[in-house]
């Protein structure tokens, strides 16, 4: 058998053939887990913001379903997935099918990238920021189109009001990224983890304390949250692009715009807050399978903790007038990371001694 | 060889088959009672007023000019930042000249007011 599918193909093809297929499975194995483990995650978000919400406004949040309200985020996807699916009458119709869809694959696939722990990524590519910057754009496009096709005044002006938002911020978190890279001199999220051991505390934020402010900032108005929600304020433009959206159209919307979230805290944590790096001290009698575990738990609980920032801001601060939105955006954070950065590279150079 | 982007691509893939998927299967269990007010979109309650393609500012469209320029200048810096431990000061004194050049044309549209809302 052997024999015969080699002298049909060529010798050795069929060693290749079983690799190769031994390569997409353990890939498929990998994409699954990361997805399901990603997607609860995001399911449980939406709990955690709203036990956290409930308890900063003197409320106890979910608690009917299930014990202590712990299987509300399966009722709710249940709901969504069985309401019934309205597409308005006037809308442009394949673009409204398409747009969530958009959305929500533009957030999920940034996941491909991210290292989780010491070694594990599923795509561990070398422009992984870069590469997060591209999809969390092409994320632009889904709210842009379902605004548009919605037929809809509020969606439409929620659609607008997003695109130019996310664009005006995008640029900042471009820019607060560039003295990480700096420091760090790789694109690669690994890399990225590893060269911040170097440095005081294991952080970057320390050193690029500009950056990280600047980044923060720009990571609420790119998953248009409070105080930065604007294209989805309640109160002038009833829910924004995805007015019209319901059932379970709504739901890929909210599954997109919570792992956007959860991407922007892994980001802030793999190149601000050092990720899953440990100090040599803790793992030094460790084995290595035990030390990997620690870093996974200590990378979650720094997404964790950022997730709660999200909450925390959104429980206190205000909504902006959209002029101080872009007054924020354009007159403040661009030029704070541009001066971040040439305040980089004089320090670099001045310790380096390469005058 | 590129092969570390294949996982890249399956996950995409996974994605979309994800997505569209749940969207399909969710067809079949779905209720589906539409009538004509349910269809119409939603203004307040209102029957809708005029065309929902209204006429927006032209801010929009300077804001959308202005973001390819200054994204253009940060994928510019990326390489830049990447290798700046191998070229030094060089490479400093070029960016600065760079960044400047961009800086007329941002303190330009400053005080052209193209960031500025009303």
């Amino acid at each position: 058998m052997t024999g015969l599918f080699e002298a049909i193909v060529g010798p050795g093809s069929l060693d290749y053939i079983i690799n190769l297929v031994i390569m997409l499975i353990i890939i498929l194995l990998k994409i699954a887990a990361v997805v399901a483990v990603a997607l609860l995650h995001v399911a449980y978000a939406t709990y955690f913001e709203r036990k956290v919400i409930g308890h900063m406004q003197l409320r106890l949040g979910p608690r009917e379903v299930g014990p202590l309200g712990l299987f509300q985020p399966f009722a709710d996807g249940v709901k969504l997935f069985f309401k019934e699916d309205i597409i308005p009458a006037d809308a442009d119709k394949p673009l409204f099918y398409l747009a969530p869809v958009i959305f929500f694959i533009s957030a999920l696939t940034s996941l491909s990238v991210l290292p989780f722990f010491d070694g594990f990524a599923v795509a561990n590519i070398n422009i992984g920021l870069l590469f997060l910057f591209a999809m969390s754009s092409l994320g632009a496009y889904g709210i842009v189109l379902s605004g548009w096709s919605s037929n809809s005044k509020y969606a439409f002006l929620g659609g607008l009001r997003s695109a130019s938002q996310v664009i005006s911020y995008e640029i900042a978190m471009g820019l607060s990224l560039v003295g990480v890279m700096m420091m760090a001199g790789s694109l690669n999220l690994s890399d990225i983890v590893r060269a911040q051991q170097h440095y005081p505390l294991g952080l970057f934020a320390v050193p690029q304390f500009l950056g990280f402010f600047v980044f923060v900032v720009a990571a609420f108005a790119e998953t248009n949250r409070l105080p930065f929600d604007l294209p989805e304020a309640e109160s002038e433009l009833v829910a924004g692009y995805f007015t019209e959206y319901s059932g379970f159209r709504f739901a890929l919307f909210f599954l997109g715009e919570y792992t956007g979230m959860l991407i922007m805290s892994a980001i802030a944590s793999l190149c601000f807050l050092g990720g899953w790096g440990l100090p040599s001290f803790v793992t030094a009698g460790l084995p290595v399978v035990a030390a990997k575990v620690l870093g996974l738990f200590w990378f979650l609980a720094k997404v964790y903790a950022f997730m709660f920032f999200y909450y925390w801001v959104r429980a206190t601060l205000p909504r902006y007038r959209y002029d101080q939105l872009m007054a924020i955006g354009w007159k403040l954070l661009i030029p704070l990371a541009l001066a971040n950065i040439v305040i980089t590279g004089l320090v670099k150079i001045w310790i380096k001694g390469m005058v | 060889m590129p092969t570390a982007y294949l996982p890249v691509l399956i996950f995409l893939m996974v994605a979309t088959a994800f997505g569209i998927g749940a969207l399909v299967i969710g067809e079949l269990f779905r209720i589906k009672r539409p009538y004509r007010d349910k269809l119409m979109p939603y203004e307040s309650g209102n029957a809708p007023v005029g065309e929902p393609r209204i006429r927006f500012s032209v801010k929009f469209y300077i804001i959308a000019m202005l973001f390819v320029v200054f994204d253009v200048e940060a994928v510019f810096l990326y390489p830049w930042a990447l290798v700046f431990d191998r070229i030094g000061l060089y490479a400093f004194v070029e960016m600065i000249i760079f960044i400047i050049i961009l800086l007329v044309g941002y303190i330009y549209a400053w005080k052209k007011e193209a960031f500025v809302w009303d």
